[in-house]
């Protein structure tokens, strides 16, 4: 196993030497270095932005916490360059079984079909992601990360923000002309905006026990109902790397905290759950959870990403994934909009699209709380009903909640060209792109999310080929399926895109589908592309 | 497609008369239960949410009438 850094020294920066009337003005501050401001960072040093990274800690946090990482998560750390070693160290996993009492109901596979380059999810302690997010940050000096220097106060002007900021040196302070605050679910920056942040508590407890052993589960997500080790409740087993298993326990609502997470209490649990004694424990946490999001992901000038601006329960691993697809969406924008080619109006589109994933996500982990823990006689009654159905039916075991795991939103979206042609399938305006596998010029196999990153990560025409290809608009790269380009051997590519000779797809810097066509024209083109941009 | 309030059995107390039996002898709560996986079967039959959300708004606006009549009587 390699050695992974997760200590970091603070470093006195020439800002904090600089008098109050010469402030060092910075185009983009991203405050917070978990894995949603450390990859909206990347992602923006890698289309030329200047950044500026604030983080209050000087090491990376401890415990697995965050473990499930999605397909879309990893395709876009490809994008960023990190995708291979998350795969490398992760558990690829694809596969969920719901036990009931002590029989399977029901299993299921998240990706049943084969040519992606990604698996549907890994399982990765969150620590790793963010050392190997910090590596990838020390490749790229347009990114200025400075430890131990956390926001202490932040006054909004007109076109810029003022940031005073506390190092163990003393406060100094920067402008900065956005702010990006990653700053988590106890977001510093949150409060001093004034934001409320309001939703649902849950009030059933949660344990989370990692724990060290070697055993032969399969990797799946196995989840249980009233299982005969943990009466009455719920409880989820699912592998990490490092011989590390993850068990999340419901507790009761009255359970006492400080007694329950003791190792003394939880082990006999446990191991009535594994039917043996042999493992150690890495990290005990106990917790509830809030299902809630911030009206308004942009406050002026300061704009809030991941769990700053949206929580969830953690069942369906819509917490890190969905901070990380803010990111993806945000990067690209901030850049348009800092190298003046889109109006500061394009960033409204990061709201919209944004606070209406996370509805999604809420409403989403909503439902499967309300499934694992029923709120009255009623809502047990129903779900006994549900459990018992699903022995003998098809439609009992799809309502079976025990977690809808993520999978990126189709966004309904201003940005998006409505279709104008006949479709019968491939993706909608406002879904990501399909992934599918071609063959190279010299014959090499990769895949349509390789060709993305290839083309540059920009607006991008995927063309399935029909002789002549239409006059691109500039700054817009291409992606040519067919002659002159790539094949598409097992015909995966066509039948995911719905596509015929001519099809092509805009695909936004993000790798969304910003308008679709049979046959594009120059003007359909132009229009599509200045609406994807925000120009109207 | 609109949720039907015709008569739709040939027989309506066929109808009436097969959930009866099929609560007789049960207690209230094994009634319940009942009750429970017959609405999900029956739910997932019609297979249309905009139906299924026509059918609760009629079953809870009589439930509401009902309940004001009895009030009233009071």
């Amino acid at each position: 196993m390699a050695q992974t850094k997760t200590q970091f020294g603070y470093r006195r920066h020439p800002d904090q030497d600089r008098p109050g009337s010469n402030l060092a003005e910075h185009a983009v501050v991203v405050v917070g270095a978990g894995p949603v401001g450390l990859s909206l960072a990347i992602d923006l040093a890698q289309r030329g932005q200047a950044v500026v990274l604030l983080d209050d800690a000087d090491r990376i946090g401890e415990g697995s916490r965050a473990i499930c990482f999605s397909k879309r998560s990893l395709e876009f750390w490809d994008r960023l360059g990190v995708g291979q070693q998350m795969v490398d160290k992760g558990v690829v996993w694809s596969v969920g079984r719901i036990f009931h009492g002590e029989s399977q109901l029901y299993q299921f596979n998240l990706l049943p079909e084969q040519g992606h380059k990604r698996p549907a999810f890994i399982n990765l302690q969150q620590f790793y992601a963010e050392a190997y997010l910090v590596d990838r940050v020390e490749e790229l000096p347009a990114i200025d990360l400075r430890w131990r220097n956390k926001v202490a106060a932040l006054e909004a002007r007109n076109d810029h923000v003022l940031l005073t900021i506390e190092t163990p040196e003393g406060p100094y302070r920067i402008s900065a002309r956005f702010v990006i605050a990653c700053d988590g679910a106890k977001s510093s920056l949150r409060r001093l905006v004034g934001a409320e942040f309001a939703g649902q508590v849950f009030e059933d407890q949660f344990l989370i026990a990692d724990v060290r052993m070697t055993a032969a589960f399969p990797t799946e997500r196995w989840f249980w109902f009233d299982p005969p080790f943990h009466a009455g409740r719920s409880a989820l087993l699912h592998k990490q790397p490092d011989d590390i298993w993850r068990i999340d326990l419901q507790l009761n609502r009255f359970a006492d905290p400080n007694v329950e997470k003791l190792p003394e209490n939880v082990r006999p649990r446990i191991a009535r759950m594994l039917g043996h004694d042999e493992f150690d424990f890495e990290w005990i946490s106990l917790y509830k959870f809030q299902c809630r999001r911030m009206n308004k992901f942009i406050h002026g000038r300061v704009i809030f990403a991941g769990d700053a601006a949206h929580q969830v329960s953690p069942f369906g691993a819509r917490g890190a994934n969905s901070g990380l697809e803010d990111a993806e969406n945000l990067a690209w924008k901030l850049d348009c909009v800092l190298r003046g080619t889109s109006p500061e109006a394009l960033l409204e589109s990061y709201h919209i699209e944004r606070s209406a994933a996370a509805d999604e996500n809420i409403r989403e982990s909503t439902r499967s709380t309300d499934f694992m823990a029923p709120n009255s006689h009623q809502e047990a009654r129903l779900r006994k009903a549900v459990l018992s159905l699903a022995r003998e039916t098809e439609f009992g075991k799809r309502m079976v909640n025990g977690g809808r795991l993520s999978t990126p939103s189709v966004y309904a979206t201003p940005l998006s060209t409505a279709d104008g042609d006949n479709w019968r399938g491939g993706p909608q305006p406002g879904t990501s792109m399909p992934d599918a596998p071609v063959a190279g010029a010299r014959g090499e196999q990769i895949f349509l999310t390789d060709a993305f990153v290839k083309a540059g990560m920009r607006f991008t025409l995927l063309e399935f080929g029909n002789g002549a290809a239409p006059e691109l608009p500039e700054g817009v790269s291409a992606i040519r399926i067919g002659k002159d380009g790539l094949v598409d051997s097992d015909g995966l590519a066509a039948a995911r895109y719905d596509a015929e000779p001519g099809t092509a797809y805009l695909l936004r810097p993000d790798g969304y589908v910003a308008a679709r066509f049979r046959h594009p024209t120059r003007e359909g083109l132009d229009a599509a592309l200045a609406r994807a941009a925000g120009i109207n | 497609m609109a949720l039907s309030t015709a008569s739709n059995f040939a027989k309506p107390d066929d109808a009436f008369r097969a959930i009866v039996e099929a609560h007789r002898g049960l207690s209230d709560e094994q009634s319940a239960d009942l009750d429970a996986a017959l609405v999900l079967v029956l739910a997932n039959h019609i297979g249309d949410i905009a139906v299924l959300n026509e059918a609760i708004a009629l079953a809870k606006r009589r439930m509401l009438d009902a309940s004001q009549q009895q009030q009233q009587q009071q």
